[in-house]
């Protein structure tokens, strides 16, 4: 691809929406990024990556955290920060990439070479996801879910203008169990090449 | 308890809930509130105009003593004007110093002067955080310390988490040994009519003596993460000269003898007669004057949300004073510990200290003030002692928590930012210790002293 393109994709757990960032990068032969980000940052500072993960896509403990004159306490805060940084740097760089969450739709909102998508899910579809690949009864799977779902809200609305999954603040929303992973990525690559003018992806 | 002191007291909690969720400026939080409390307390529930103009406070610019005074004087309720002055004025003296490159020269030629080992720096900046924090404030000393040495850490590939740890916990000692350490010790000073040698000949001491155990206890804590860095060779053309710290040597001179004229009109206060009002507004218009040409830079960088967020706090705390709910509190620890001073002194440092290390200390410590002087009269006990009791609670106790000071907040983040991360068990495992160690000894020392 000549046209330089971020394509930023915000998820629902279990909706699948790793695995369609996942084909559309492969198919468009772009940079994907999602852990991928925090183990660029880990290697960069000489940490363990499981140690950045527990602040990953995690809002700040309000009760835990204080702010002075634009310090932090909060890891996870700083860390958000770091994340944001580097996406700045390696779309400044002209690398075309996709990014799964860490409210990148909002960190490039408003530029001309962002792509921002939404995937939701149905609920059974969901709970048959998560609880097929994390071995869970369906209870806990959807139990998981929720908790997963909540975390990145809360993490995304601190960041960003629109809430988390509000139609307005992305190009695309669209329900994954109606064409499944490779029928959506189509579509999704259908309106990239639309939006970029690109003759062939 | 009557309607006003029921506002009052819900006018309170809720600024205080609000200020910890972080939701909101700090700034707006406590001027809202402190509206709320001139029209919702003092006007509607007190019907008392006088009420709101003492408050207010605003009649004290107009007094003599608030610029001179021959003897010590207290200042009357309400909003603390000559804690705000003052530090307008150190924030525009500290900001014309960073410009010229004074605190980043200052810790690059301490790390040159002991060469660039890992013990005696350690050491060093331990003991230049708590000697400039007696009169900086702790959060400036913290980002540039924190800053050079992250840099050197990179340099001399050591890990800077001792050290960071360290310095800030030094850097809130320090600024318990004097009145313009941290900012409960100049409204102490101010409502209280102290001076800064009597600030230094009492929480000073305390501070000193606080200040040999915390580097003995810091270097035995992190003596093996020390000592596996020490002695590796150093280059020292990869190290920036500390000369490249300072931008206008000019400005930096001047800088230099702003700050020790600073020091020095505040150490002689109690024998010249000028208050810490008139020190204020004389170092920040000598700096403005000195620096003309980036006064208005200068100015625009001042914290103006700091000092409102006091404007709004005092104004809270003086509708907590005016309906006399702090008289309630006051009776109440009166009543607990029996008229026993020790006790006295035991509730006040260790509860200022365990609400110091999570929340900030500036809004408990205004609200002390006035708890603490009722104690006195009612019991007939030395305001004196309550009040380095709470001095050194407060400013010590914020040590033991990640969130439980500025300058704690802003190491963290410094060394956070550069890939040194800093959570709660990390900054804990050694700072609650050494808040128990120097908080205990420092109430044996009042013990011993004054009761």
């Amino acid at each position: 691809m000549t046209k330089q393109i971020i394509i930023a994709i915000g998820r629902q757990f279990g909706s699948g929406g790793h695995y369609i960032a996942e084909k559309i990068a492969a198919d468009l032969g772009i940079s994907y990024y999602d852990r991928r980000i925090l183990e660029e940052i880990a290697e960069e500072h000489n940490v363990q990556t499981e140690y950045l993960e527990k602040y990953d896509e995690r809002r700040k403990n309000v009760v835990l955290s204080r702010s002075v004159n634009g310090h932090s306490n909060s890891i996870g805060e700083i860390l958000a920060e770091m994340q944001f940084s580097l996406l700045k740097k390696k779309a400044a760089s002209g690398e075309s990439f996709v990014i799964v969450g860490r409210c990148a739709e909002e960190i490039f909102r408003g530029d001309e070479r962002l792509i921002s998508a939404f995937i939701l899910a149905d609920r059974e579809d969901r709970i048959q996801h998560i609880s097929k690949q994390h071995s869970l009864s369906r209870t806990k799977a959807w139990s998981l879910i929720r908790k997963e779902d909540n975390a990145r809200e809360k993490y995304h609305n601190q960041y960003a203008q629109f809430k988390w999954g509000d139609p307005n603040g992305y190009d695309l929303c669209i329900n994954s169990t109606r064409l499944g992973i490779d029928g959506t990525a189509a579509i999704l690559e259908a309106y990239i090449t639309e939006r970029t003018g690109a003759a062939k992806l | 308890m009557t309607l006003a002191q029921i506002l009052a007291v819900t006018i309170f909690v809720v600024m205080f809930l609000l200020v910890v969720m972080d939701k909101f400026e700090r700034h707006h939080i406590t001027l809202t509130c402190g509206a709320a409390t001139l029209i919702f307390v003092l006007g509607l529930a007190m019907h008392s105009g006088k009420a709101i103009w003492e408050t207010l406070n605003l009649n004290s610019f107009f007094t003599l003593d608030f610029w001179y005074a021959s003897e010590e004087t207290a200042t009357s309720a309400g909003i603390n004007w000559s804690t705000i002055l003052f530090i307008l004025g150190m924030m525009i003296m500290v900001e014309g110093m960073a410009k010229a490159g004074f605190f980043r020269w200052l810790c690059l030629e301490l790390a040159k002067l002991v060469r660039y080992r890992t013990v005696p720096l350690f050491l060093a900046f331990m003991l230049l955080s708590a000697i400039l924090a007696m009169f900086i404030d702790s959060i400036t000393v913290i980002l540039f310390l924190a800053a050079v040495t992250v840099e050197l850490a990179k340099l001399l590939k050591f890990n800077p988490i001792p050290m960071i740890l360290s310095e800030i916990f030094c850097a809130n000692l320090g600024g318990s040994a004097t009145m313009c350490g941290d900012p409960p010790n100049i409204i102490i000073g101010t409502s209280l009519g102290f001076s800064f040698i009597d600030f230094l000949i009492n929480t000073g001491l305390i501070a000193a003596v606080g200040l040999v155990v915390t580097i003995l206890y810091f270097y035995l804590a992190f003596r093996k993460e020390l000592s596996a860095t020490n002695g590796r060779p150093v280059d020292p053309a990869a190290i920036p000269a500390p000369e490249s710290a300072i931008a206008n040597k000019p400005d930096f001179i001047f800088s230099c003898v702003i700050f020790l004229a600073a020091v020095a009109l505040l150490a002689t206060h109690s024998i010249t007669g000028l208050t810490v009002s008139l020190i204020g507004v004389i170092i920040a218009l000598v700096t403005l004057l000195v620096y003309w040409k980036q006064a208005l830079d200068i100015l625009k960088k001042v914290d103006y949300k700091t000092l409102l967020f006091f404007v709004g706090l005092f104004m809270v705390v003086g509708g907590l004073e005016q309906t006399g709910v702090l008289e309630l509190l006051a009776n109440f620890i009166g009543k607990i510990s029996g008229g026993n001073l020790m006790v006295m002194v035991a509730i006040i440092i260790w509860l200022s200290t365990f609400v110091s290390a999570f929340v900030d200390n500036i809004p408990f410590a205004a609200t002390m003030l006035p708890v603490i002087k009722t104690l006195a009269a009612t019991q007939g006990v030395d305001l004196s002692t309550l009040a380095w009791g709470l001095a050194i609670g407060t400013d010590v106790g914020g040590s033991a928590t990640p969130i439980g000071a500025s300058a704690n907040v802003v190491g963290t983040s410094v060394a956070s930012r550069n890939g040194y991360f800093i959570d709660w068990k990390t900054y804990c495992k050694t700072a609650v210790p050494a808040t128990f160690i120097v908080i205990t000894i420092s109430m044996l020392i009042i013990f011993v002293r004054y009761c």
